[in-house]
Order: structure tokens, then sequence, then C-alpha cells
């Protein structure tokens, strides 16, 4: 394949950082006033990546013919489904931040390039199919990742979630490091598929050790039990639209990521890889669950809630089949929307005098204030818990499906029994806005552009998702399918 | 009725009004929720009028393909007419009840309470399994708004309480649905009533789903959610809640777990004759030394589903068509009486039983319409209770003298607790002063009580109308069951799944003929 080729399949990617470079230009002369700019000309950029990867999702792209670079990037239509979400998940980060900086401190252009350099770092992240190129795009990530983290240089618990997202991040980087080069050892290549080849047979005390240590270094990014820790703290101090960009995106991308090394350099060992993906799965669904209980900080609270998402995620992955990994997808579309929607949500949280409110006190008696607030927000927490007709119950019920398919009916069982522990705190946010009388704090009017969003957030997970579930199927499966080589 | 999709008009009927009332005032939200669930009773009537009794099984059926193998599929067989009847009946009566008792917040809940029957007509008449789960499981979300927002001091706990205890019953029933459709490869009802799954897989499965049930029902010892959502929630939310939110579960078991596991069905009868006659006797007794109203008629629903629940496991076709004369008896009756604690509580805005006193003096209309009810809760001949109750004991005396003599205390105590009740109310010196002066019954109470009153007098004297479009299905159901029924009087025999799986062949449609013939000669011998 000669080079002519290669980029052509990597266009998105060429764009949006063709497009990252030339803004960080603009922001080193044009100064803070060309945020807005910037920021908007960021999201036509991510729009044009979207439209550049559209097709490949819609045709199903797999095989050899998506191979870049002699095998080092895949521009597939699994990488291409994640691709779709991972902008989606960017432009909205963008669309509610230049406000939320206004009112802060001040909207600084920067913010906009760091965001479509994650982005970079995201798309190479899900189409890499070589030890290195993850490495890369996981590192350019986490780069953009822990200054976003960071951003707000007078507040100290935004240094402080900056610092604690970096230390620990670094750690994961050489945690998995590690275990790539135990790999590399053990299999004498870095490629995906000379990993799999090389692994045919009877599994290497050391390779095992080396699949551990990935598998590590990865549930760090996922932030699954029992490598979660940072999770509430950097959650809870990153700026909120950074915050909502955290738990959307860089999980999508993590986790197509982990997909892809499990199924395609770990596939012909599941069964050393099952077990582990099973328990972090369970303990993410219950440490969750039973974290989340007790949080005043909605954030915080948030951030259980993706511990707990993650779990049900990984249910799907421990299937490892194409329904399981096709439900993993459903799932995180559906999960993106009901995040972005639940962090613009509590973005709309405002005071009178325009501060961002960020306590469930502060909730009370939404319903007889702002009621269509409360509506939204109580539809996104019914779903994020997995009650009918809502579309979160449509995630984790194909997930669950895959599972039982999968013979893994004791995970399924012992899984959606934990998901109620997980009911009960959403129960309480709809609680406190529903039953309880009137904080009378939240009255700030809220952002057009935020009500735009939480409106699509909300309609998408509503029954009326339902409607785009044969289309959201049809894709997710075409995706899966191409991620698993013929064997 | 040709392609006529009445079905479906009688679930969007109360969806759209739902979604109207919510932008609408207080007034108009009243109203339109009147209308919209008069509409769908009107419709109610006309379905039950074209249903061709004697016919096929499943009428009105209607199905589209929907993603992903899912089935919008409707239709109903005679039990689910039955129970569909009753929803849409009980529906207006709710509505009437919080036109004045219910002040604020008038058009959400309103559009709770049609969403709900929405839901619950949904429930009976799916006939793809997942969307039965759908309707079933979202039925907790307007219920878990009606008993929060609207209910009583309580109301916080008690709603989390019902919301936590029926989701974790229904999750495992869900995976259980997984694992069913997986194995037998269809995901509607009427194809899965017909499957023979592998009797040791059906004992998982009938406890999968056994869990959702219970709770629903509910059982001793999971009922204790329900006196306290009873006692929190406004008087509509508990006449809907008895109504028929609580034959969710028996609807569940004759549709569910007898059809599809009758193996398992016999091999856990011993734990639902266990719990049924402990519930009867315990929540008797319980019932027996409440203060609250409210509590006590809770308590002694409990005490009724455990009829229901042991007529349903007698494996015969009068225990099957007592316990469903007994769902909707109970449905009716204790609407009827959380309607009368909603009377004088609207008056007095108390439910302690204290603090009423010799009613029938200044209220002599309410007190006769509170007898009858009162009466037929404890089965008195002519009322419904006791052709249902008669029937179930009946059936399970087939079975078991052991429990249907324990059963039959029940009642006894029945009689006890609600005659003790109803003299405490009704009959003695008017001790306080506020309760004497109480006026009677106004016209909207006359219009909510009466209806009920008639059809329990003519369920009781004519069960005929009711038992008629039910026969041909309890009939195929005792036919499904035959084979693994257990046998004879006292000396309980219950089925063994083991012996069956050696005559067993997997994946057969039509039953083993040997085995119905065997328990049958049973049966006979015995009696």
């Amino acid at each position: 394949m000669d080079y002519a080729a290669s980029f052509a399949l990597i266009a998105p990617e060429l764009v949006l950082t063709i497009v990252g470079l030339g803004l960080l230009l603009v922001c080193a002369w044009g100064g803070d006033k060309s945020a807005r700019a910037v920021s908007i000309l960021a999201c036509v950029a991510l729009g044009g990546a979207f439209a550049l990867v559209a097709p490949v999702v819609c045709s199903g792209a797999a095989g050899p013919d998506t191979l870049a670079f002699g095998g080092l990037f895949a521009a597939d239509a699994f990488a291409g489904f994640a691709k779709l979400l991972i902008f989606a998940a960017s432009g909205a980060a963008l669309v509610v931040a230049p406000r939320y900086f206004d009112k802060v401190a001040v909207m600084r252009p920067e913010f906009a390039v760091l965001v479509l350099f994650a982005t970079v770092g995201m798309c190479i992240m899900v189409s890499a199919t070589n030890l290195m190129t993850l490495y890369m795009g996981l590192e350019l990530n986490s780069l953009a990742a822990y200054v976003l983290a960071a951003f707000l240089r007078n507040d100290e618990r935004s240094g402080e979630a900056g610092l604690k997202y970096f230390v620990l991040g670094a750690l994961a980087s050489g945690i998995l490091l590690f275990g790539m080069s135990l790999i590399y050892g053990f299999t004498g290549t870095v490629s995906f598929a000379g990993i799999r080849t090389a692994l045919t047979g009877e599994l290497s005390t050391g390779a095992l050790f080396g699949l551990i240590f990935v598998l590590s270094g990865l549930a760090f990014k996922i932030s699954a039990v029992p490598f979660h820790m940072w999770t509430p703290d950097v959650y809870e101090g990153a700026p909120t639209p950074v915050t909502a960009f955290f738990a959307s995106a860089p999980k999508v991308a993590a986790i197509a990521l982990t997909t892809r090394i499990t199924i395609e350099a770990f596939g012909t060992q599941v069964d050393a890889w099952r077990q582990v993906l099973i328990f972090a799965a369970l303990a993410s669904i219950v440490v969750g669950a039973l974290g989340a209980i007790g949080q005043s900080n909605i954030k915080r609270l948030l951030a259980y809630s993706s511990i707990n998402n993650v779990g049900f995620i990984l249910i799907g992955l421990a299937a490892a089949s194409v329904a399981g990994v096709s439900a993993m997808l459903v799932y995180l579309a559906i999960y993106v929307a009901m995040t972005v929607g639940s962090f613009v949500a509590v973005l709309m949280l405002r005071g009178e005098d325009g501060s961002y409110l960020e306590s469930i006190d502060d909730l009370a008696g939404l319903s007889r204030t702002r009621p269509v607030l409360a509506w939204c927000l109580m539809a996104l927490m019914f779903s994020l818990a997995g009650v009918p007709p809502l579309f979160g119950f449509w995630g984790k019920f194909v997930v669950f499906q895959a599972a039982v398919e999968a013979d893994l009916i004791w995970l399924a069982a012992l899984g959606i029994a934990a998901s109620v522990i997980g009911a009960f705190y959403y129960l309480k946010i709809v609680k406190v806005m529903f039953f309880d009388a009137p904080a009378g704090t939240a009255t700030g009017k809220a952002d057009a552009a935020h009500w735009a969003l939480l409106l699509v957030a909300t309609i998408f997970i509503s029954p009326l998702g339902y409607g785009l579930n044969g289309w959201l199927g049809w894709l997710a499966d075409r995706a899966a399918a191409g991620l698993f080589p013929a064997i | 009725m040709g392609g006529f999709p009445i079905l479906s008009i009688m679930l969007v009927v109360p969806l759209i009004g739902a979604i109207t009332c919510l932008f609408l005032e207080a007034r108009a939200a009243r109203s339109l929720a009147l209308l919209a669930t008069l509409v769908n009773l009107v419709l109610g009537i006309v379905l039950w009028r074209n249903y061709d009794i004697g016919g096929a099984q499943w009428q009105f059926t209607e199905s589209a393909n929907l993603f992903a193998g899912f089935q919008y599929a409707l239709g109903i067989d005679g039990i689910a007419l039955m129970l569909i009847m009753l929803s849409v009946f009980l529906m207006p009566i709710c509505i009437g009840a919080s036109w004045e008792a219910v002040k604020t917040r008038v058009s959400e809940y309103m559009a709770a309470f049609l969403l709900m029957e929405t839901l619950m007509i949904g429930t009976f008449a799916a006939q793809d399994i997942f969307l039965f789960y759908i309707f079933f499981e979202a039925g907790l979300i307007p219920m878990y708004l009606i008993i929060g927002i609207w209910g009583g001091d309580n109301r916080i706990y008690a709603s989390y309480k019902f919301f936590l205890y029926t989701l974790l019953g229904s999750v495992l029933m869900l995976i259980a649905m997984f694992w069913m459709v997986n194995v037998a490869g269809t995901s509607s009802i009427p194809a899965l009533m017909q499957y023979d799954f592998d009797p040791q897989a059906q004992t998982l499965l009938w406890l999968a789903f056994f869990a959702s049930f219970a709770v629903k029902m509910p059982m001793w010892p999971v009922h204790t959610w329900l006196p306290d959502a009873h006692v929190q929630a406004p008087t509509a939310g508990s006449v809907l809640l008895a109504g028929v939110l609580l034959k969710l579960g028996g609807y569940g078991f004759i549709r569910f777990s007898l059809p599809m596991f009758p193996e398992a069905s016999a091999q856990f009868a011993w734990l639902i004759f266990a719990l049924s006659m402990v519930a009867v006797v315990v929540t008797s007794l319980i019932a027996l030394v409440q203060h609250d109203m409210k509590k006590l008629i809770a308590y002694s629903s409990v005490a009724h589903m455990g009829i229901v629940t042991v007529g349903l496991f007698s494996f015969n076709i009068q225990g099957l068509e007592g316990a469903m004369i007994v769902m909707l008896s109970h449905g009716l009756v204790a609407g009827a009486l959380f309607l009368c604690v909603g009377v004088i509580y609207d008056r007095l805005h108390t439910r302690e039983i204290d603090r009423y006193g010799g009613l029938s003096i200044n209220m002599p209309a309410y007190a006769t319409l509170f007898l009858l009810f009162t009466m037929a809760s404890i089965g008195l001949p002519g009322t419904s209770g006791f052709v249902g109750e008669f029937l179930s004991l009946a059936g399970i005396y087939q079975v078991s003298s052991t429990v249907a003599f324990v059963c039959t205390t029940g009642i006894i105590l029945g009689a006890g607790y609600m005659l003790y009740l109803y003299r405490r109310v009704a009959f003695g010196e008017q001790k306080n002063a506020d309760a004497a002066a109480l006026p009677d019954l106004s016209l909207r109470e006359y219009a909510l009580l009466t209806p009920i009153a008639a059809v329990v007098l003519w369920m009781g004297v004519y069960p005929e109308s009711f038992l008629a479009p039910m026969r041909a299905d309890i009939a195929t159901l005792d036919a499904r069951l035959a084979r693994a029924a257990p046998a004879g009087d006292a000396m309980i025999r219950f089925a063994e799944p083991e012996t069956y799986a050696s005559t067993h062949n997997a994946g057969s449609i039509e039953p083993t003929a040997a085995q119905p013939a065997a328990s049958e000669a049973a049966i006979k011998e015995a009696l």
C-alpha cells in the first residue's frame, strides 16, 4: 500500500491535526479575543471529520483495505463508530464550554485546541493495531487531558485535579508500557495480528503477566475498579465542561481500544482475560453503585455513575462475541448521550447571580421552580438506572442479552442484581427534585445552547430513541463483525 | 372487529391524554383525564362485547416487527380481557376519587395516572415477552412519583421501598427471559406457553420469575412494601395499587410460571402453599391489631392474595377459576374499601380508627355501602368475594385438605378483623364530636361507590358473565398442567422433575400423553 492510500485513510485525523495546528497559531497571535472564533472553527473541523468518517461506518468497512502504513493503523467501521461518538462528545464539550469559562474566569482559545488534539489522540487510540500506535495515541490524548483538567489556573481544585490525573495517569502509562514490553518480549512483535499468531496454544506465564499489566493500565484509563480511585477527585475538580468531556469521549476511546486489543491481539486467549474482565465488571458495578450513595456533589455522583456504567459495558466485552461487542457499542452510544445530557443539566443549574451550582441540595424542589429541566434530568436519571421504557434500558438489555447468549448467566444475574443498588442513588436525585421542598437557589437562567443540547440528549434517551434503534443496532453489528478476524 | 387495532387505541388514548395533561391547568387536566378514562372504559366495553367466547384463544391480535427481533405484538385471551376490564373500570373511579382530594400539581398527577393506565393495559395485552417486561417495569416510574409526591408523611421511605423491592424482583426475571428466548428461539408469549423447557432449567427459571411476581403479588415475606406504600399513597393511588397493580403478580403466575414451567411449578407448589398459608394466617392476625384503617386493609390484601396463590397452584380448574375471581373481586372490593377510607379521611384527615365511631348515625348511606364492601371482603354469599374464595378453596381441597383447612381459618379471621373494623368505625357511641358531625356521602362519592357495589353484587349473584370468557383459557391451562399436577388429598405428592425428565423429549411441543393419564387416575383414586 502506498502512502497516498494511507493518507486517504487517515484523512479525518489529518483534518483535525492541521486545523488544530493552525488554530494554535491563531491563539498565539489572536489572544483571548479569538476564543469564540477558535471554538467555532474547531467545531467545524470536528463536523468535517465526522462527515469523513460517517461513510466508513455506513459501509461497514473492514479487512486489509482499511489498514494504513503497513498495518499500524486501521480505519475500519469499528474505529469509525467509536470516532463518531468521540466527535459528537468533543463537539458537545466545545459547545458548552465558552459560556462556562466566560462566567468563571475567561474563555481561553487554547481550550478548543487542546480538545482537538485530545480528539486526534483518541482517534489514533481507537484505530491502533499496533502497540506503538496505541501508546502514541494514548499519550497524545492524555497529555492534552492533563492540561484540560488543570485549565482553571486560579482554582485550587482544578489544579489538584490536573496533578492527580497526571500522576496517576503516568503511573497507568508505566504499567501499560511494562505490560507491552513483556508482551513484546514473549511474542517478538508489537503488531496485534502478530501477537495473535504468537499467542496461539498455551499461554506462557510471562505473556500472561504482560496481558494482565496491559489490562490494568487500560483499566486506569477507563476507570474500572480497582483502578478507579482518581475518577471522583478529577471529575469533581475539573471544570464542568471538561468533566463532561472526560466522562464521555476518552471513555469511549479507551473502551474501544480495550476491545480491539482484547479481541484482535488476545483473541485466542479469551479465557485468560475474560476472568479479569468479569471481576472488573462486577467490582465496577458494585463499587460504583455503593460509592455514589453517600455523595453530596453531583459531579462526584456522576463520576461514580460512570464507574458503574463501565461495569456494564465490560460485561458486553466479557461475552467476547460479535453480539457482545455490538451491544457494547450500542451501550456506549446511549451512555454518551446520557452523560453529556446529565453534565449539561448540571451546567444549567445556576444561582441568581449566574454562578454554577454543584450540590445535590441545590436540586431540591427543582420540579416546581424549573419543571422542564427537572423532567429532563429525571428522564436521564431513570435512563441511567436502566428503567424501561427509557433508552438506557435498551443499552442494558442488549448487553445482558449478549452475556446470556455467551453462557455467562451468573455474571448477568449478579450484574443486573447489583444494578438495583445503583438505582437507589438515581432515585435519590429524582426524590430531591420532585419530593422535597424547593431550595430556591437554582434560579438563574440557562444558555440557549445548553437547552438545545439537553433537549437533544433527552429526546435521544426518551422512548423516542427506540426509533433509532434499528439503525443503531445495524451499524453496531457491522462495526463489531468487522473486528472479529475471520477464524 | 376485523383489522381495527382496538388494543393499540386503548394504549394510545390515555398516553395522549397524559402528554396533553402536562400542558394543561388543573381544572382542564381533571376533565381531560376523566374524559380519556371514560373513552377507554367505552372501548373496553366494546372489546368485551366483541370478544368471541369459544373463538380463537388469542383475539384482537396485532403484530409488527420491530428492531432486533423485537415484536410489537398485542392480543388478549379471556384472562387478559377480564383484567383489562378491571383496569378500565377502576380508572375513571380513581380520577373521580382524586377530584377534590388532590390540590397540588394536579396536571402532573393526572398525567401519571393516565400513563399508569396505558402501562397496565399494555402489560395485560402484550404478546411479546420483552414488550411485557417493558410495560411491567415502566409502571414503576409513575407509581414512584405518585407515592412520593402526593403521598402522606412517610412517603419517601415508602416510595423507595416500593421501587427497589419491585426492581430487584423483576431484573432477575429479565435474565430468565433472555435465557428462555435464547433457548426457545422466539419471544412470542403464546409460543413460549407451548414450549417445553428442560425440567432442570425450569427450576431456576421458575425461581427467577417467582422473585418478581412474589414481590408484585405480594406474598409473605416480601409483602412489607405494600402496607407502607398503601398507607402513604393518596386514596386513588391505593385504589390503583390494590385494584390493578397487585393483579400483575397473579397474572404473571398464570401467564408465565404455570404454563411455561409446569414441572417446576409442581415442584415448588409446597413453597407457594407454605408461604400462602403463613400469609393468610399471619397477615390476618396482624390486620386484627391495626389502628390505621388503610394499613388494616393493606394487610387484608396480602391475606387475600394468599388465597389467590393457593388457588393458582392447586392445578385444577376450580382453583384457577377461583383465583381469577378472587383477583377481580379483590380489585373491586379492596379498591372500594380504600375509597370508603378516603371518604372519611377527606373529611377528618385521619385514618386512626379510634378517631371515628358511630358513623352509621350521621352517615347512614356511607355506612350501608361500607357494610356491603366489608361483607364482600369477608366473602359473604351473594357478593363476589364468596364466589372466588369458595372456588379457590374447593380447588385446593382436592390437593390438600390441610392447606384448605389453614386457608379457611384465614376467612374466619378475615371476618374477625373486618367486622371489628366496621364496629369501631360505624357502630357504637359517637364518642368524637367532630366525627359525629361529618356529612354523609356527596353526589360525587355516590357516583364512585355505587358502580363498584353493583358489579360486586353482579359478580356475586351471576359470576358466569365473568367466568365465561376465561373458561376456555383456563381449560387449556389446566390441560397443560395436567402432566405435572400433584395428585390426591392431604397426601401431597409433588411431581419430581427427574421422573419427568426420563420421558421428556426436548423441544417437543406436544405434551406427553402418559403423564396426565397417570395423575388423573391418581386424583380419581384419591377422591
